[in-house]
């Protein structure tokens, strides 16, 4: 039989008690479920209201194998019993979710470390891109230097952002 | 680089800025050997706005057949090859 794929990449909504339910139905070895929702904020540079839409684009077939790539090696590196991920393409609000990370397992340590460890991987490696629209007309999101050090503390190199780059 | 009869073809597909300036894809001849870094330049040295997109004093990364991949790797006839920028998600 073949499994559950375990990334959704969609341009629907998704429900956090429904995922984590599916996650950890039937298995009476969980004892822990950690979940990562990202939002679209409304404003840059701390000006509220300064975004008005966000667009997420991806390189469909590629991103889900590289999150299916990055589900493998959270497996590997953390005693983990389940994993799923929920990514949103196309145009997004203020206040949207745009992506879930769930993880489940024995007990939260390697859970929580199992969630944050996806959720760096996803930020440098899985390829989707947001363009926000401002008063100022629409732009490309820069990728930033904080989300390859993020990665890095787990002893993994972003190649995001070359290494020169402010 | 070279055009000579024993040239492959390669798909290359374009995301997000580099899309909106050249297109979502487009085939390329390719001299053997070549690598994701020496494809790079020949688009550039087409000029105009293959050389500002692709320019390289951008930061801008690349897959070969769907995975990421550096400008080292060579690029296989028949090969899906893939230009962008630093990626944004999450």
């Amino acid at each position: 039989m073949a499994p559950t794929p375990r990334v959704h990449i969609q341009t629907e909504d998704f429900d956090l008690s429904a995922e984590v339910a599916a996650l950890r139905a039937g298995d009476g070895g969980v004892g822990a479920v950690t979940s990562f929702v990202g939002t679209v904020r409304d404003r840059t540079a701390g000006q509220p209201g300064t975004i008005s839409t966000m667009e997420l684009e991806h390189y469909p077939g590629m991103t889900e194998r590289a999150i299916e790539a990055m589900i493998d090696e959270a497996f590997r590196r953390f005693d983990l019993r389940g994993a799923r991920v929920i990514h949103r393409v196309g145009l997004l609000q203020p206040l949207d979710q745009i992506v879930l990370v769930v993880v489940s397992s024995a007990h939260r340590g390697e859970s929580f470390k199992g969630c944050e460890f996806l959720m760096d991987y996803l930020k440098t490696q899985a390829p989707f891109w947001k363009k926000e629209t401002t008063p100022e007309g629409a732009r490309w999101v820069d990728a930033r230097v904080a989300d390859d050090a993020a990665l890095a503390r787990w002893g993994l190199r972003s190649g995001n952002l070359p290494a020169t780059a402010a | 680089m070279s055009l000579s009869s024993t040239n492959a073809t390669v798909t290359v597909r374009y995301f997000a800025s580099l899309r909106e300036l050249l297109g979502a894809s487009e085939t390329v001849e390719l001299a053997p050997a070549t690598t994701l870094g020496q494809l790079r330049d020949a688009l550039i040295a087409r000029g105009g706005r293959h050389a500002e997109a692709l320019a390289r004093g951008r930061a801008l990364r690349c897959a070969l057949n769907q995975v990421m991949a550096d400008e080292a790797t060579p690029v296989p006839a028949g090969a899906e090859v893939a230009f962008f920028p630093p990626v944004t998600g999450g």
